[in-house]
């Protein structure tokens, strides 16, 4: 589907397209059905709808000198840019755009990691880098450090936290964009800037310090639409000598709150990494009334739970624990866990898991060993890129609703209730939230739910059901303060919409920056809910 | 030259939820040919397609077992021993894209580099034919 950049005629991008070509070479400027057909989002629920975003061409340039050109060439054609890394943000819209007639700005060619240091500890890399490519490089320079990978290894770590996305090791790494350390931006007029210490000439310190002085703008970057970003710094943590899992069960529903109080310690301390939660009555779900039971309106009482699981002599609730660090260390961390829970907790216990010296082995890396039936996916834990969680795809795709929640065991109990009941409006769907859903531990301070449903290219109907369901979704989890922290371009203003507090100022005030340098919309129009004057009017 | 290290393990198998249990052939080290793409295809399409251990105990990688499973054993699942992906056919699948597999730009694979992955698989398909 051919499709025209805003405001521009057929002879106008042509000569727009020329210009282009001058600048990074006619190789690596495509137009037209074929060569669009992978920009487009293959997860995306309106795929082959009106309401589907198309771009209407791609450049490719190789570095930060080109990337300046093209903005340059963009701005005085007025020609809305969509800037990507590795182009795989799939779930949240992939390569495709806000707006229709978009210009895909392809970082890929860019894949330069320019730096890893093993003795300060941080890398700088090009957007282009994935976490594959990364991984090499630290191989390369001797396995010294631990990456913290998204579960696909072939996005970017630029991209990835620029949509702060998030990882499975120690908690201040997990954040992927709270753990970088210095970018370099080209604005929409053209212009490179760097933040923190970079923008000291001669400084050594632009991926220790993020600040340097005055206010710090690498915020508005992400999620946002005021600059290209072509250089990010991150910080890594030094390979853990020593890796060890424990599990804690814990007998009653209601457990589940003190257990959480109990994790939330342990990680604010920094004795653990990434958690599971879980629960050994899933093993249950296949029985119609006890299904019926979790999914029942308003939800089931305690009473009811417990006796559920005394009868099949269940614990309620489990937590899959990981420990990095010295070898006694992580003993003693793990000691002083069971200690402090088992000590709270009548009828909790404990199993000690799989443990070893780091880094791991292709044996270790393909977790076969643990004495329970596990749900740590352990390249992941252990910052190793790997694409084999692709196997949770299911049809052709999928769209992530991921609503951000208190760290309390009453707030999960809460959310299971309140979007169990909203959701049975779907039927068709899978009980994602249901008297068993558990909570994802993956950015650093908060818990977040997962809502994921599938997409199918060949049945509309299928994907409608899907699309309402997570506009649904959003609206009824804003309404209980559940906010979502990412998503693709076509809810992107549903999500924007929420955070509202005082007239939607955060918009308003995010908006008055784009008009003051963008107002024509060069730099994303839309993303992030951040629309320009051109485009507001 | 690549050493020949075969190693073929017959496991029974339900390859993916719902699905009937089936057999299949597991297919770990094969003969691979040093030639452009074999690179290519190591870090582009072997982290899915690969013949190695899906991750944390599944018995294949994420996209072989998904072709095992359409194919029923009808054709390889592993990409590596297929002979009926020439060049031409490829270009189509990569850029296209297939079920979950997402289509690739000319920004991240040229042309070029899918025919030098046609190529490879050819080769490796050849190399391995028989067993």
């Amino acid at each position: 589907m051919s499709v025209l950049p805003p405001d521009m005629d057929a002879a106008g991008f042509a000569a727009f397209l020329e210009e282009l070509r001058g600048a990074v070479g006619a190789d690596w400027v495509w137009s037209g059905d074929a060569d669009m057909f992978p920009y487009r989002d293959s997860f995306s629920p309106v795929w082959n709808t009106d309401e589907e975003r198309h771009a209407s061409a791609a450049v490719a340039p190789e570095n930060v000198e080109q990337v300046s050109a093209v903005v340059r060439i963009a701005r005085k054609h007025r020609v809305p840019l969509y800037p990507i890394s590795t182009g795989k943000n799939f779930g949240y819209g992939g390569p495709s755009p806000n707006v229709n007639g978009s210009v895909v700005l392809d970082l890929k060619r860019m894949n330069r990691v320019l730096e890893v240091n093993n003795e300060r500890n941080y890398c700088l890399v090009e957007p282009g880098v994935s976490y594959f490519d990364l991984q090499r490089a630290v191989d390369e320079t001797g396995n010294k450090v631990m990456l913290d990978c998204p579960d696909p290894g072939w996005g970017s770590p630029i991209g990835n936290s620029l949509e702060r996305g998030v990882g499975y090791t120690m908690p201040h790494f997990r954040d992927h964009f709270g753990s970088h350390c210095g970018m370099e931006v080209v604005l929409p007029d053209g212009e490179i800037m760097r933040t923190g210490m970079g923008a000291l000439p001669g400084s050594d310190t632009w991926h220790e310090y993020p600040y340097g002085f005055g206010p710090d703008p690498a915020g508005l970057f992400a999620q946002g639409n005021f600059g290209v970003v072509t250089k990010m710094g991150f910080r890594l943590m030094p390979m853990p000598e020593y890796y060890r899992t424990g599990l804690i069960t814990v007998p009653r529903r209601r457990d589940f709150i003190k257990l959480v109080n109990h994790v939330n310690y342990l990680s604010d301390s920094g004795l653990i990494g990434e958690v599971e939660y879980g629960s050994a009555l899933r093993a249950l779900m296949g029985d119609r009334d006890f299904l019926a039971l979790i999914t029942k309106t308003g939800g089931p009482s305690d009473a009811e739970m417990d006796a559920a699981a005394s009868a099949a002599g269940l614990p309620s609730w489990q937590v899959e624990l990981q420990f990095f660090g010295p070898e006694k260390a992580t003993l003693e961390n793990w000691n002083y866990a069971k200690d402090r829970i088992l000590s709270d907790i009548p009828g909790a216990a404990a199993v000690d898991g799989d443990h070893f010296t780091m880094p791991a082995t292709e044996e270790q890396l393909n977790n076969t060993t643990q004495p329970w039936q596990t749900s740590i996916k352990r390249r992941r834990s252990l910052g190793v890129p790997s694409l084999g969680a692709w196997k949770i795809v299911r049809d052709d795709g999928h769209v992530g609703f991921f609503p951000v929640l208190p760290r309390t065991g009453e707030a999960v109990f809460e959310v299971q209730r309140v979007l169990g009941d909203a959701m049975k409006e779907f039927p068709s769907l899978p009980s994602y939230f249901n008297a068993l859903s558990t909570p994802l531990f993956w950015h650093t301070h908060t818990f977040q739910m997962v809502f994921a449903p599938s997409i199918k290219h060949d049945d509309p109907e299928h994907n409608a059901i899907t699309h309402a369901s997570m506009k649904k979704c959003v609206a009824v989890a804003a309404e209980h303060g559940w906010g979502d922290y990412r998503a693709a371009p076509i809810y992107q203003d549903d999500v924007s919409d929420t955070y509202s507090f005082n007239n939607h100022i955060l918009r308003r005030f995010h908006e008055q920056l784009k008009d003051s340098i963008d107002p024509d919309g060069i730099i994303a129009p839309g993303r992030g809910g951040i629309w320009p004057r051109r485009f507001r009017a | 030259m690549s050493m020949r290290t075969s190693l073929f393990i017959a496991l029974g198998v339900s390859a993916l939820a719902g699905s009937a249990a089936l057999a299949q052939t597991v297919v770990r080290d094969i003969e691979r040919p040093d030639m452009p793409g074999r690179v290519v295809f190591e870090q582009q399409c072997a982290p899915c397609h690969g013949t190695g251990l899906g991750d944390d105990g599944s018995p294949t990688l994420p996209g072989t077992a998904a072709l095992d499973a359409k194919y029923g054993g009808d054709r390889p699942g592993a990409l590596e021993l297929r002979s009926d992906l020439p060049a031409p056919v490829l270009r189509v699948i990569v850029r296209r894209g297939s079920g979950a597999m997402s289509g690739f730009r000319k920004g991240e694979l040229t042309d070029e580099q899918i025919d030098q992955i046609a190529e490879y698989i050819a080769a490796t398909a050849a190399a391995n034919s028989g067993g």
